[in-house]
């Protein structure tokens, strides 16, 4: 038989502190959804029409949360929040999958949806507590222009299978064949996701949360550094700063 | 003097006619002091499987209409369509379908219930219907399974969950509560099957004895050349005692098992310690009333069907149902109390939705219909056992722990820890495929009741044998000899 080299138990990779990391800055975030439109530029993502999507079935990997609260006069606004996939070291979403679609890799440290194999029984997506998990009712219609730009290293996925945010995984492979091939490391800021390369303000930034004198492990230091719904134990590995409202923005 | 002396006369064979009134009544009551000769129970049973009248094929015509329809059409429409025909949406991922695949295993339970427990406990009252209990348990799950199928994204791909061998060495997970799942409903459905079919084993040799033509191949090639020697009925009596008492943890584990589908998950108002308990008596309460039904329909509808289910066995399930009310009840408090006492903040957003969301009418019937309905209607012995009431309770009973499976699953999954992606369900091709699986359940029946005989008659005899009503002064007394 096959040798899989998955744990047994999954504290053995809970204990890690994983590869891959992002930290997204809430005072930088202006809401402007450029993250959005680049995820599903890259990721091959269909455009669902306005009806589906106002029922719950939009496929984009990424949202921006943004929430009002009390009644008019009195209206505060949450800020903008960007939530995708947090690549949870402890993911809920990995033991309840029955056929082993969901699964953590070791060699990233990332949580993958293995498309192949995903019957669509959708329990990861409810076990998700961040809801980060998209479902494609169907084989959507990609009229003429939008055939003409599929991304090549992404997968086109039909109906009936779940998928989330990969990290954009294909552009991790191709930094680290090309260090590989030069024989170094991977410089900090050479691998650059979709929703970080598009963001106009610099608010998504991704690196190696294993390196410390990375971008963004400084940036996970800062005061205002937290994790989404921490104390559920999920090992997040995407740190949001909270907006303080220090640049230059007004209530 | 005189009025006693004139009174005495007559006092004498009125005494009499009452005692006789009084033994005829018991005979009447109770189908254990009323025996028939055997073959004249037979003839009443192959009878009851012949007279098939044509209200009889126009109403199976219809159902099986319904069943292409719905089974056929629209669940083809869903595989070619894909999910988005339905009503699921993020991020109530679990719709009707789960409902009914929870509904539907919840029927299944009463079966094994009735058959396995009271056989155990030798409550004498089931004897004529254990059969009729059997033959939900085994096409109940044949819904619930259709059901776990029609909610799979990509169906053609379900045999991804057996373990086989492959070569890929792949596995299906055995951390996931669905795998769980999968073999619970598959060991249940085979020893369910399996169970129902040893018992009827002497009842298929007797319609073989009974029959021509096609049926009697059928009959003799299911009654495996039972003669009904007395070493067939030693290794027959001592595997049906074996199966009754192992396919009783079998029951309990089935329904825990699905209520950990909900219970393992990390999400406010399912992560709950007591969901498998609760589950498991939910599944009675929709289960024995629906047992209370099906007989009732068989009582009416069925030739010769009076002399076996009287209304002493309506009285028996009425009070089953009333006890599995009330231990509903005691579970949906203690779960709804601690969730509640417990303060988590999502899980309060939850049970506010729950009551006073726009499908709060839904909980609160669910309450009225579980526990107040019962409550005040099942206490009334002739209420109990007048069919018509009897099957309306059963019924907004099942209708009710419907509800209490759509509070659990899409209602509870309209909540989560991020109110930005909340959303409402709105049911689609489900409705369809749920009265698809329905009416299948009921054609499966109806042709299941032609072909098997629905009342094991060997067992009503075997009871009839044992009880006797003696006389001890001028008392009737209902005895009972021990049988094994």
């Amino acid at each position: 038989m096959a040798n899989h080299n998955i744990p047994e138990v999954k504290a053995d990779w809970e204990a890690t502190t994983g590869i891959w990391g992002m930290s997204i800055d809430m005072d930088m975030c202006t809401g402007c959804q450029a993250c959005v439109a680049a995820c599903a530029m890259e990721n091959n993502i269909p455009f669902v029409e306005e009806k589906d999507a106002g029922y719950g079935r939009s496929l984009h990997w990424i949202r921006i949360e943004h929430t009002w609260q009390g009644e008019y006069p009195d209206v505060n606004a949450t800020s903008f929040e960007p939530i995708m996939c947090q690549q949870c070291g402890n993911a809920p979403c990995e033991p309840v999958c029955p056929v082993f679609a969901s699964v953590h890799s070791q060699s990233e440290e990332l949580n993958l949806q293995v498309y192949n194999r995903c019957v669509g029984t959708r329990y990861c997506a409810n076990n998700c507590p961040y809801v980060t998990r998209v479902f494609n009712m169907r084989d959507y219609d990609r009229p003429d222009p939008l055939s003409n730009q599929f991304n090549p290293d992404v997968t086109v996925r039909r109906r009936g299978i779940m998928e989330k945010c990969t990290f954009c995984i294909q552009r991790i492979h191709k930094g680290e064949d090309l260090a590989k091939s030069e024989g170094r490391d991977i410089r900090d800021g050479e691998v650059v996701p979709a929703c970080a390369q598009a963001c106009p303000a610099d608010a998504i930034v991704f690196g190696r949360i294993d390196d410390p004198a990375s971008k963004i492990s400084v940036m996970a230091k800062n005061g205002r550094g937290f994790k989404l719904l921490d104390s559920l134990g999920t090992l997040p590995r995407i740190t949001y700063l909270k907006e303080e409202k220090t640049y230059g923005r007004t209530g | 003097m005189a009025v006693l002396a004139n009174a005495a006369p007559h006092a004498q064979p009125h005494s009499n006619s009452a005692e006789h009134d009084h033994e005829a009544h018991l005979r009447e009551e109770h189908l254990m002091l009323d025996p028939r000769p055997r073959g004249e129970m037979n003839a009443m049973v192959m009878d009851s499987m012949h007279a098939t009248g044509w209200k009889f094929w126009v109403i199976a015509s219809i159902l099986a209409v319904i069943v292409v329809i719905c089974l056929g059409y629209y669940w083809g429409l869903m595989i070619s369509e894909g999910m988005v025909v339905a009503g699921i949406n993020r991020p109530i991922y679990w719709g009707i379908f789960l409902v009914n695949t929870v509904f539907w295993i919840g029927i299944s339970h009463a079966g094994t219930f009735v058959s396995a427990l009271l056989r155990v406990f030798k409550a004498e009252f089931r004897r004529p219907f254990t059969r009729a209990a059997e033959l939900m348990t085994t096409f109940g799950l044949v819904q619930a399974g259709l059901s776990i199928f029609m909610h799979m994204g990509r169906v053609w791909l379900a045999f991804w969950l057996f373990p086989y061998p492959n070569e890929r060495g792949l596995w299906p997970n055995f951390h996931s509560p669905l795998s769980w799942d999968f073999l619970a409903i598959n060991t249940y459905l085979m020893s369910s099957t399996m169970y129902l079919f040893l018992p009827l084993i002497p009842d298929l040799a007797m319609a073989r004895d009974r029959s021509t033509g096609w049926r009697k191949v059928l009959y003799r090639i299911l009654a495996l050349g039972f003669r009904g020697t007395e070493s067939e009925w030693t290794h027959l009596r001592f595997a049906m005692n074996l199966f009754a008492f192992a396919i009783l943890p079998v029951m309990f584990s089935v329904h825990t098992i699905v209520s950990w589908d909900f219970a393992a998950a990390m999400r406010p108002g399912w992560n709950s310690t007591i969901f498998g308990p609760y589950f498991v008596v939910g599944a009675l309460q929709s289960g024995l009333s629906a047992v209370a039904m099906v007989l009732i329909v068989i009582r009416g509808n069925m030739k010769n069907m009076k002399y076996f289910i009287r209304p002493e066995h309506l009285d028996a399930i009425g009070k089953l149902m009333l006890i599995i009310s009330m231990a509903w009840a005691y579970f949906f408090f203690n779960d709804y109390m601690v969730q509640w006492y417990g303060g988590d903040s999502w899980t309060k957003v939850l049970l506010k939705f729950h009551e006073e969301g726009p499908l709060g009418w839904m909980w609160m019937s669910m309450l009225i219909l579980n526990v107040a309905l019962p409550w005040l209607i099942l206490w009334n012995k002739n209420w109990r056992r007048n069919p018509v009431i009897l099957f309306t309770v059963g019924f907004l009973i099942n209708i009710a722990m419907w509800f209490e499976r759509y509070i659990i699953i899409p209602t509870s999954l309209s909540i989560n820890r991020f109110p930005f992606t909340y959303q409402l369900y709105k049911p689609g091709v489900e409705v369809q495929l749920s009265i698809g699986t329905l009416a299948l359940f009921i054609l499966l029946y109806m042709l299941a009741s032609r072909i098997i005989p629905l009342v094991p008659v060997w067992e009503v005899q075997e009871g009839q044998m044992a009880h006797s009503l003696r006389k001890f002064g001028k008392e009737h007394v209902v005895t009972v000899s021990d049988l094994e």
